[in-house]
């Protein structure tokens, strides 16, 4: 490896030759931080083994990105030890963490559009000719063997503007790779990417382990924990709980333990028989993205939609919404017909959204949470072109108390906010305009096990009174928890349509691939 | 890769620690600039001081001061307005077509004739910014030099003078002591503050700017909303042309070249946010304020134009480098 080697001259060689040794590769204990005397990190402690994938769970402001940010050098500690191979480190920086051999992949892709994926993959550090001219053959290669190696399938001279965000994701993962780093710290590394590719990253993440190196892994999607993580510890309210291999406990024992009391299932009673039907989809069709798809919501009833991404799914319930207009097809609600393509409509005839991506289509991240929250029902409120403040500011309070939206006010930015909050706060301005249907694209998507708990909660309480739920999820044990009906999307077509009270796991898996 | 993750994390813990404080410091920060600036002259210049200067100041901000109001609404939605300086002389030269002494209309109509000429050429800028998705920056550039274009053909090149007296009264006349034009400033602050914070529209403007897609899934008409920002833009573009001409008492085809950059520059160095979003009039108008105060505090120095050029320009980059130091 001529060119990553480069960068981290001694690491690998290291590597290989303490590869066997039973000694833990990295130490931290006692790892303490406060932000203006309020303590973020309380005691962080991590015992980290060669060869292994250890998950480090918690709810969101249980100290992880906090204790993440002092082992990568961009926090310093107040208090604590790190040690490395059982030298004591303090990291000035990233680019000090990267030259002992730890890297990290955040959740944040930052990729440049115009730029071949080899030249992304080595920016800033080019192989050159005479160390003026970039030799172009030569990173090419470079990036093409390291692609091959982790079975990463993207053309390394496409442009990274064309690739999905799933290959970008890849991309990216594998440029924090490529430095050959001992610890790679992997921060939500799916949260943008479909199972396929997932499958992919894990073959490459048992690669990397079984070469010696250790991977710190976060995630809020506990199925992946379960399946590729050989240890585990649990972090909460900034301290160190618990840790174990992960084959001693089940998923409700950890749930427990990083919530930190036991979580109630969602009671999940049966829609009545003879309900109506809320939601009528007729041959609905869309371009390339769907077609012909046909379903029904009765009231009371939540459907579940399962796909892989790109299935079409999200398109799917745009179209209904109003974003997208159909090619084909039409959507009733309440037996009379929708005018396409415009979501004012819809939500004027009770219909509400809750997006994919919160910060993409969900928030308005600069402005505050009040108003966020009372985004969507101005549209219907004003009559004479006035913000009536007084039943806003009333709304708000009433939103925040009842979807517990944990804020100093509500005139704080919502970008300040946790994950979990934002998204209250995308369910509240939802739920402000009294919609009879509520349509979810991954409703629980990278927030923590307590606020996903709360969310299947409300939704199947929401159904209960008569209304109907719509909810896309790539995650079959969330589907199946809140579904009353799952219908299977695969490459744009509706497959099966199965009863989601008596599926199993494995069933659906096998319908959706 | 890593730099990124530094540069994630450090806005991350920073947005967190200011956000409460933010706003108000933020508008805060632009008078305490004003307040520096205006004494820094006041023991310059003993005269800079006296009521009379404040009135002079006050009128020669005003133009500037409107015209930046309507770029605050277009910024606010992310987009920008360059065409403001060449649709006011456009605005006041079809205006004073009409008050001429040998054209002499009753002013009312010279007055509607200019405002909505600017409001139809602001029209023209937000269909083409959002029916027809041609960035802003490039829409109203063509704008600038269409509206350029018609002045000139318009007028054949010459200037239209001998305007009657009721339509020089709004560049020249007073009430109370207070210039028109200084009283035609406040009510177009203070109407535009009350659409602004108090109106859905306002809201509308925000959140458009500060992310369109979830203003659309919000149900709101977002290429309404933008091309509205355009014609107010444009309105007020208008209006300062109406008061440009009354004061120069003759219609000039070169007038209100480069105004739009001391529009867009008030704007900027009054906190708006060119990403959109953020900002708001207040801060605006002080920043209109501030560079009124700079070209009269040097002019009573006896500063050479020359110098005033070079140091209004440094004084605009030093007011945004100091805004994102502190942020």
């Amino acid at each position: 490896m001529l060119l990553s080697t480069g960068s981290n001259p001694e690491g690998h060689g290291k590597n290989v030759a303490l590869g066997l040794r039973d000694e833990p590769l990295l130490v931290a204990d006692g790892i303490a931080k406060s932000f203006n005397g309020v303590p973020a990190l309380r005691d962080g402690r991590l015992v980290l083994k060669r060869g292994t994938v250890h998950a480090l769970c918690g709810g969101n402001g249980a100290g992880k990105s906090t204790f993440l940010n002092i082992v990568m050098g961009l926090l310093h500690r107040d208090e604590g030890s790190i040690r490395i191979d059982g030298l004591a480190v303090d990291f000035r920086s990233a680019a000090d963490a990267l030259r002992h051999g730890v890297t990290i992949i955040t959740q944040e892709l930052s990729p440049v559009p115009e730029m071949t994926v080899a030249e992304n993959i080595y920016l800033g550090r080019e192989p050159k000719i005479g160390g003026l001219v970039v030799d172009f053959p030569n990173m090419r290669q470079a990036a093409k063997r390291l692609l091959d190696d982790l079975e990463f399938d993207v053309p390394v001279g496409a442009r990274m503007r064309d690739l999905s965000l799933a290959q970008i994701q890849l991309v990216e993962i594998a440029k924090a790779l490529s430095h050959r780093a001992d610890i790679v710290i992997m921060d939500e590394p799916t949260s943008a990417i479909g199972e396929h590719e997932v499958h992919i990253l894990f073959n490459a993440l048992k690669r990397i382990k079984a070469r010696g190196s250790a991977i710190i892994y976060v995630s809020h999607k506990l199925t992946e924990i379960f399946e590729i993580a050989d240890e585990y510890t649990v972090f909460r309210d900034g301290r160190f709980i618990e840790s174990g291999a992960i084959s001693s406990i089940d998923r409700n024992h950890l749930v427990t333990q990083i919530v930190g009391h036991e979580v109630k299932t969602v009671e999940k009673g049966k829609p009545n028989e003879g309900a109506p039907i809320l939601l009528e989809v007729r041959s609905l069709s869309r371009g390339s993205h769907f077609k012909n798809i046909s379903v029904t919501v009765a009231a009371g009833e939540v459907l579940g939609i399962y796909g892989l991404l790109g299935s079409g799914r999200t398109e799917f319930l745009e179209t209904i919404y109003g974003i997208h207009a159909p090619t084909a097809g039409d959507v009733f609600l309440d037996g009379t017909r929708v005018d396409p393509g415009n979501p004012k409509k819809c939500i004027q005839r009770g219909m509400a959204m809750v997006p994919e991506d919160r910060k993409d289509t969900g928030l308005v991240l600069c402005a505050s949470i009040a108003h966020n929250i009372a985004l969507s029902s101005l549209a219907l409120r004003a009559v004479s072109g006035f913000v009536r403040r007084k039943a806003e500011a009333a709304a708000t309070d009433r939103m925040m108390r009842l979807h517990r939206i944990k804020a100093a006010s509500p005139n704080v930015p919502v970008e300040t906010l946790s994950g979990g909050n934002q998204q209250k706060v995308v369910f509240a301005r939802c739920l402000l305009t009294n919609p009879r249907l509520l349509i979810c694209d991954e409703p629980t998507r990278g927030i923590d096990e307590g606020s996903k708990q709360e969310i299947y909660t409300f939704l199947r309480e929401f159904a209960a009174k008569g209304n109907g739920v719509l909810v896309v999820s790539s995650e079959a044990p969330e589907i199946l928890q809140i579904s009353d009906r799952i219908a299977v999307f695969r490459q744009g077509r509706l497959d099966h349509v199965v009863d989601g009270h008596e599926t199993t796991q494995q069933m659906l898996t096998d319908l959706a691939s | 890769m890593v730099a990124n993750a530094i540069s994630n994390v450090a806005t991350g813990a920073r947005s967190k620690s200011i956000a409460a404080v933010g706003p108000y410091l933020k508008s805060f920060s632009i008078v305490i600039v004003f307040v520096v600036i205006s004494a820094f002259f006041a023991v310059a210049n003993e005269y800079f001081m006296t009521w009379l200067n404040w009135v002079n100041l006050l009128r020669q901000s005003s133009i500037n001061g409107v015209l930046a109001i309507g770029v605050t609404f277009v910024i606010l939605t992310k987009g920008i307005d360059l065409s403001v300086g060449s649709v006011m002389a456009l605005a006041g030269m079809i205006a004073a077509s009409l008050v001429t002494s040998t054209n002499q209309h009753f002013v009312l109509w010279a007055i509607l004739a200019g405002l909505g000429t600017g409001a139809a050429l602001g029209l023209l800028n937000g269909v083409i910014v959002t029916t027809f998705n041609v960035p802003p920056f490039v829409a109203t550039l063509g704008m600038l030099s269409m509206a350029r274009g018609l002045t000139l053909i318009f007028s054949d090149g010459r200037p239209v003078p001998n305007l009657s007296e009721s339509f020089r009264w709004i560049g020249g006349g007073s009430v109370a002591g207070v210039p028109v034009p200084v009283l035609i400033l406040f009510l177009v602050f203070a109407i535009g503050w009350v659409v602004l914070s108090y109106t859905t529209f306002g809201r509308y403007v925000y959140a458009v700017g500060g992310n369109d897609k979830a203003a659309k899934t919000s149900g709101i008409s977002t290429r309404t909303v933008i091309a509205s920002t355009y014609v107010i833009s444009g309105l007020l573009a208008g209006l300062a042309g109406l008061v440009l001409t009354s004061r120069t008492t003759a219609a000039l085809p070169q007038a209100g070249i480069g105004y739009e950059l001391d529009a867009i520059a008030a704007v900027v160095i009054g906190g708006t946010s060119l990403a959109g979003g953020r900002g708001s009039l207040v801060g605006t108008l002080f920043g209109a304020l501030i560079i009124g105060t700079i070209n009269n505090g040097m002019d009573l120095m006896g500063v050479s134009s020359y110098y005033q050029q070079l140091l209004k320009g440094a004084i605009i980059v030093v007011a945004v480098m100091l805004d994102q130091f502190r942020k």
